[in-house]
């Protein structure tokens, strides 16, 4: 699977979970202003992608992340 | 319970609990639906003290500093205790900062010793000025096998059976310095003594008694003030067991009440925030007659315990919810920063324990707390014992600034005399909160007299903090105020930070310098991040040595603009 991909299938997941258009989203976007979320629905939205992809995430790899195309990135080096 | 006051230290207070209570569980180490590991006190025991003759071995010395930087784990706890056993002054260093910020306070402070866990050690040992890291002794936990340690030790490989020496401290002598601030400011390392964590522990136990089967559940960082006392001092000093969860998922913490029947658990505002917005999502998901149901049932509670606290009662009414907290929590405390009364009606209603109190790192936790009798979530309640409160310069409506006195206040900041005199006042601690004192001693808040803010995961926010990301940005001047300093609310919610951004002489705000100041803005941590910004065309008041005179830039501010003025970035 490629970044490209994997980017892709995170901003579906997010658009699901939080309940807004897909079409809103990109990769560059900081996802806590973009979908006013907190830390914790971010760590929600992190249980939602590893039960996707069928990985292990520990919570501190989303720290210091705010955008979808660096938490692709962190997600790509564990698949 | 242990009687604190036979114990001139935390290390012996804590190794009268390892004694007293061998075959107890003390620690249960869970991580999302899986449980890592178990300890009795004994167990706890056999851990720390190979840990306490490593450090010593190592160089270790009465009064020398060590840091920890770990998540919640048994280790953190095992590590502190084998610090104080040692005679050492912890510095609990809060892990969710960047390893730059970690690397500065770790030079402050001076620590001469480091327990970190790996993934936090390979950021900080890989920042181009590690070097200025003054640890002689670094000890890593759960390294992978063969991972470059750059010169640090592995915690694990540590079971020397050798009895380490007991080292004794006084009252009055340091056990932890806590940075309650100053990340990228000045920092603020409150030095608190054994006495001041002693005292604390003894004023609040009878509200919040431990004893063996009693469980805390620890998801706030173990080094903020609230989890240090509330999920290490306290439950050890009944015999209690501290359940650490190592991930901070709604849904795991949901699971741990059930699954470990939680006794007590501390909060911040945010998490509350969750688990309130959970349960809405539940009760919006029943039938229409099961939320008529539900709606009267917690009428009913509302009107039998509003004097008082009826547990028996509330569980029987709304037992489901009572459930899903396990059914045995006695308390769930928030603090760490201002939670709406709304939100702690809300749990009230159900029947829900719920304690909202007061405090601060400098006062070393907490300096009043509510407690259900009567519920007053107007207030944050009254003066824990042995605590004194004054309002300062009252105005006609008896709102000043809150100024405290215990056993329990730190005795200055470290290497800053200056910073500790400007916080004391004829003895008295001054908080730079605005408050008032109601006939019945409750606590009132109105806001803040100083340029911060507290964000709901309970994290001081200092402008001065942040300033150093925005450096070098291509306008005249800048600088950061915290919204409710510009212009007073007296509320302490929703509080934001300001950029105020003044462009080079004849030009406007330009997109450029926006996307530059946006760009900046997404290098901080989430919670730090400024809100909106605003422009200002003059020049900045500044002191003989360029420093900006901030009160009399917000005072120039407030008098020209309104907070309708800030445009969100």
């Amino acid at each position: 699977m490629t970044l490209q991909n994997t980017t892709d299938e995170i901003l579906n997941l997010a658009a699901q979970h939080f309940k807004v258009s897909r079409e809103e989203l990109r990769p560059d976007d900081d996802f806590f202003k973009k979908l006013g979320i907190n830390s914790l629905q971010a760590l929600d939205l992190l249980t939602t992608i590893e039960n996707h992809f069928h990985i292990e995430l520990p919570d501190y790899e989303l720290q210091g992340v705010s955008d979808f195309r660096t938490l692709a990135e962190r997600i790509q080096s564990r698949l | 319970m242990l009687d604190l006051g036979e114990y001139n230290s935390l290390g012996e207070a804590l190794q009268a609990a390892l004694e007293k209570w061998p075959a107890e569980l003390c620690l249960i180490e869970a991580d999302r639906d899986r449980e890592n590991a178990r300890f009795t006190y004994r167990q706890f025991k056999e851990a720390a003290l190979p840990l306490a003759r490593a450090l010593q071995d190592g160089g270790f010395r009465e009064g020398a500093r060590a840091a920890i930087i770990m998540t919640n784990q048994p280790k953190w706890l095992i590590s502190a205790y084998a610090i104080f056993f040692s005679g050492g002054v912890l510095v609990p260093l809060d892990y969710k900062v960047t390893p730059h910020e970690h690397l500065r306070l770790l030079v402050h402070s001076r620590a001469e010793f480091l327990i970190v866990e790996y993934h936090l050690w390979r950021a900080i040992s890989q920042l181009p000025d590690a070097n200025n890291l003054a640890a002689r002794v670094v000890l890593v936990t759960e390294a992978p096998a063969g991972a470059d340690l750059h010169g640090a030790l592995r915690w694990e490989d540590f079971r020397d059976s050798r009895q380490p020496a007991f080292v004794a401290r006084q009252r009055k002598d340091p056990a932890c310095i806590v940075y309650s601030s100053g990340t990228g400011g000045r920092p603020k390392g409150c030095v608190l003594t054994h006495e001041n964590y002693l005292e604390q522990c003894a004023a609040v136990t009878p509200i919040f008694p431990f004893f063996p089967g009693a469980r805390y559940l620890s998801i706030i960082p173990t080094n903020h003030a609230i989890d240090f006392m509330g999920g290490f001092i306290m439950p050890f000093s009944g015999g209690g067991t501290v359940v650490h969860l190592r991930t901070l998922r709604p849904e795991y913490i949901r699971e741990a009440f059930t699954r470990y029947k939680i006794t007590y658990m501390a909060v911040v505002p945010l998490i509350l925030r969750n688990l309130q917005r959970g349960m809405l999502d539940r009760f919006t998901a029943l039938p229409h007659f099961k939320r008529r149901i539900l709606n009267a049932a917690i009428a009913i509670n509302r009107a039998l315990t509003r004097s008082r606290a009826r547990p028996q009662i509330s569980r029987a009414l709304l037992k489901q919810v009572h459930q899903a907290f396990g059914g045995g929590l006695r308390a769930l405390l928030v603090g760490g920063a201002f939670t709406e009364p709304a939100m702690i009606e809300f749990f009230h209603g159900l029947g829900i324990p719920i304690y909202n109190g007061y405090g601060c790192t400098e006062a070393c936790t907490a300096i009043t707390v509510n407690n259900l009798r009567p519920f007053r979530p107007d207030t944050v309640g009254r003066p824990v014992r042995g605590m004194e409160i004054r309002i300062l310069n009252p105005d006609s409506d008896g709102v000043g600034e809150v100024a405290v006195r215990s056993k329990t206040v730190m005795s200055g900041y470290l290497d800053d005399p200056e910073m500790t005199a400007e916080t004391f006042v004829d003895g008295w601690l001054v908080t730079g909160d605005l408050g008032q004192l109601d006939s019945s001693g409750h606590l009132r808040l109105f806001g803040r007299k100083k340029n911060m803010i507290v964000t709901e995961e309970g994290k001081n926010i200092y402008p001065e903090d942040i300033e150093a990301v925005f450096d070098s940005i291509p306008a005249k001047e800048f600088c950061i105020f915290a919204a409710n300093y510009l212009w007073p609310t007296r509320t302490m919610t929703s509080e934001q930070l300001v950029l105020v951004l003044r462009p080079e002489e004849g030009k406007a705000v330009s997109d450029g310098l926006l996307a530059n100041a946006a760009d900046r803005n997404r290098r901080l941590a989430n919670y730090k991040r400024i809100s909106g910004y605003l422009t200002w065309d003059r020049e900045f008041p500044r002191t003989a040595s360029m420093k900006i005179k901030r009160a009399e830039l917000a005072d120039q501010i407030r008098h020209t603009l309104t907070r309708d003025s800030v445009v969100a970035l």
